[in-house]
């Protein structure tokens, strides 16, 4: 689904990301640990497209398509998704008209998909403005489920969110994810940004990275990784690889 | 139901330039129509019962009450413009007079159509009288032959009585040629309330205009709302001013203001005069080319207990707004307009349903263009 080849990027002058190599095949979910500021945003939105994360080096494929050179809704229509951490707050743009906007033709039933994750009050309210945290989770996961796209990155679902609205945004990522089919079936993939691992409980994760000072540094199973850190810190986990 | 308008000599380009500033020849979404071309009154007449619209002759020798009404809001000596409209012997215009108690759902539209002449001008009142409730849908245009020097001149005197309401909306379809002064005031008094809504978005040579709303009653209210772009070539000046001069009184003036290119001076004042009044201001402005949005807020308070505020913020699109409607698919021109539509979003409380869908079809025809 997704092939990254020593890619390089940089953000204003500054290289943030050195060399990064990253295989996520199609139905698999892999998830990407490591510290604040360590690259893990900058990385989603390279792989989105977004025009200040300026690739210098290395490729990015997607589903054998060199999309490297690609802007944004290039990508999004073959089916590269993002959720968000810090989206923007857009005034006077309704979220019930961003959200016919994106469906496009589509005959979806907004209202309808609203109600599930309980943003069918949010509809006529401004994009973001004012929302809590819990609700900018809601509104990414409600564009994503009318998106419905093939690669599924999601940076930081369950941050600032409480344990109820981590289990309804677990479950319905869970479903962008295909977790419900059974694994051959599956065709959807997934990268998940994540420090305290409550979403593996809905995405059963295949694969854990860690990434530290913008190189993915880690790879193994993501709950051993996520045990690891969560009992030595970052600090040891890392040197522990490095030596 | 009503007679369609007869527009004998009006061409379909010009019909459809009356359509665009929210004028129905049909009659189908309204109770009563008033319609001037040039100095010529082709129609005037309305079906709502307790409604009257009346040529200004007419109206005047029916009622001679309304002398003391006519420039009574407007003063005949404020400035060139309203010396040329009071000077004339043969004065054209609307009087429309909803009585006591009396209530339209469909609006009554007024046009003022540019045609041929060089000048045309109008001298307009507007009175609602104690408790009844007036919509107006203005819709002003030019036509598309009228070539260099076309000007049009309007003065209109609003009178809103106690607990009574009017809202007026002006969409403008002018051409790039003409110059558009409009003279407009508004006494609103006790529980009173005015809404005035102005749209324009297409070319004009130049419009100059700054109404004014006296809030002589109690808890009265007066909003205007303004949502413009400016092309190249356009100079837009224009303004709104409430004078709170009653306790509980309050005023909002709204502003959207797009230039693609020509200038936008977006001015507006509210003057606290009495304790327990409150008055908000707010103008944003999108640059989309290299133009001109000026905004000159005004608040002027004079006495404790007058609470006055003010918001303005001029700027381009935000880039990372456009990329996260990008990343949901939308191409970049898709984004843009999607962005600017919301910008450009006003909905107005206490405005029917059929004008409010009236504004937004005016957006979509610019939407429709690439704004
Ligand atoms: N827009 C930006 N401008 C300047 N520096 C940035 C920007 N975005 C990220 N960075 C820098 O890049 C590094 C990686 O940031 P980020 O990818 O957000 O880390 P993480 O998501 O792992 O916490 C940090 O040093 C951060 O300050
Ligand atoms: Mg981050």
């Amino acid at each position: 689904m997704l092939q990254i080849k020593n890619l390089s990027v940089n953000v204003g002058d500054k290289e943030v990301l050195h060399d990064i190599n990253l295989t996520i095949g199609g139905g698999e979910t892999h998830v990407l640990m490591g510290p604040n500021g360590s690259g893990k945003t900058t990385l989603l939105m390279t792989i989105m497209g977004f025009s200040s994360y300026v690739i210098t080096k290395g490729q990015i494929l997607f589903k054998g398509e060199d999309v490297t050179a690609m802007h944004a809704h290039e990508r999004a229509q073959r089916g590269v998704g993002m959720m968000f951490q810090r989206p923007p707050t857009i005034s006077g743009l309704k979220l019930g008209k961003m959200l016919t906007a994106i469906s496009k033709t589509k005959e979806e039933n907004i209202p309808e998909l609203a109600k599930i994750v309980h943003m069918d009050r949010f509809l006529e309210r401004d994009i973001n403005k004012g929302f809590s945290g819990g609700e900018i989770k809601r509104s990414e996961v409600l564009q994503l489920m009318i998106q419905n796209p093939d690669f599924v990155m999601l940076d930081e679902p369950e941050s600032g969110v409480d344990l109820e609205n981590i289990s309804l945004i677990g479950r319905n990522i869970g479903g962008l994810l295909e977790k419900d089919k059974h694994i051959v079936d599956r065709k959807k993939s997934g990268l998940v940004i994540t420090h305290t691992g409550y979403i593996l409980d809905y995405i059963d994760a295949d694969k854990g990275h860690v990434m530290c000072d913008g190189e993915v540094k880690c790879h193994g199973n993501p709950r051993e990784i996520l045990k690891e850190i969560q009992q030595r810190g970052y600090k040891e986990c890392l040197e522990c690889r490095s030596q | 139901m009503q007679e369609p308008v007869k527009t004998p000599g009006l061409s379909s380009t010009d019909k459809e330039r009356l359509s665009q500033a929210g004028i129905d020849l049909e009659m189908k979404n309204r109770c009563g129509s008033y319609l001037q071309m040039d100095q010529d009154m082709v129609h005037a007449a309305c079906d709502e019962s307790g409604i009257e619209v009346l040529p200004y002759k007419k109206a005047i020798e029916k009622y001679s009450w309304l002398q003391d009404y006519a420039w009574k809001a407007v003063s005949p000596d404020k400035d060139d413009i309203t010396k040329y409209v009071a000077a004339q012997e043969d004065p054209r215009g609307y009087v429309i007079i909803a009585h006591k108690g009396s209530k339209n759902v469909l609006p009554i539209q007024t046009c003022l159509f540019l045609g041929r002449d060089k000048i045309q001008h109008a001298h307009n009142i507007i009175i609602a009288e104690e408790g009844a409730e007036l919509h107006i849908i203005s819709g002003c245009a030019s036509g598309s032959h009228v070539g260099k020097g076309g000007a049009h001149y309007g003065i209109s005197e609003f009178y809103i009585k106690k607990d009574a309401k009017i809202s007026f909306t002006m969409i403008h379809y002018w051409g790039e040629d003409i110059e558009v002064q409009p003279r407009s005031a508004s006494i609103v008094e006790e529980n009173g309330v005015f809404l005035s809504n102005y749209v324009c978005m297409q070319p004009v040579k130049k419009i100059q205009m700054y109404p004014t709303a006296t809030l002589t009653g109690a808890n009265s209210l007066a909003r205007f709302s303004s949502i413009v772009i400016s092309l190249p070539g356009s100079h837009m000046d224009l303004g709104s001013r409430a004078i709170l001069e009653a306790p509980g009184a309050s005023a909002e003036l709204i502003t959207r203001a797009i230039t693609k290119g020509g200038t936008i001076i977006s001015r507006g004042h509210i003057r606290g005069n009495v304790a327990g009044t409150r008055g908000h201001l707010e103008c944003k402005g999108l640059i989309l080319k290299d133009g001109i949005i000026y905004a000159i807020p005004e608040i002027e308070g004079s006495v404790v207990g007058t609470e006055l505020s003010h918001e303005a913020a001029v700027g381009k699109l935000a880039k990372d707004e456009i990329e996260y409607l990008m990343a949901r698919g939308l191409d970049e021109d898709e984004a843009t307009a999607t962005i600017i539509r919301g910008f450009l979003d006003v909905k107005i409380s206490g405005l029917p349903e059929a004008l409010q869908r009236q504004i937004d079809a005016s957006i979509d025809v610019a939407e429709k263009s690439g704004f």
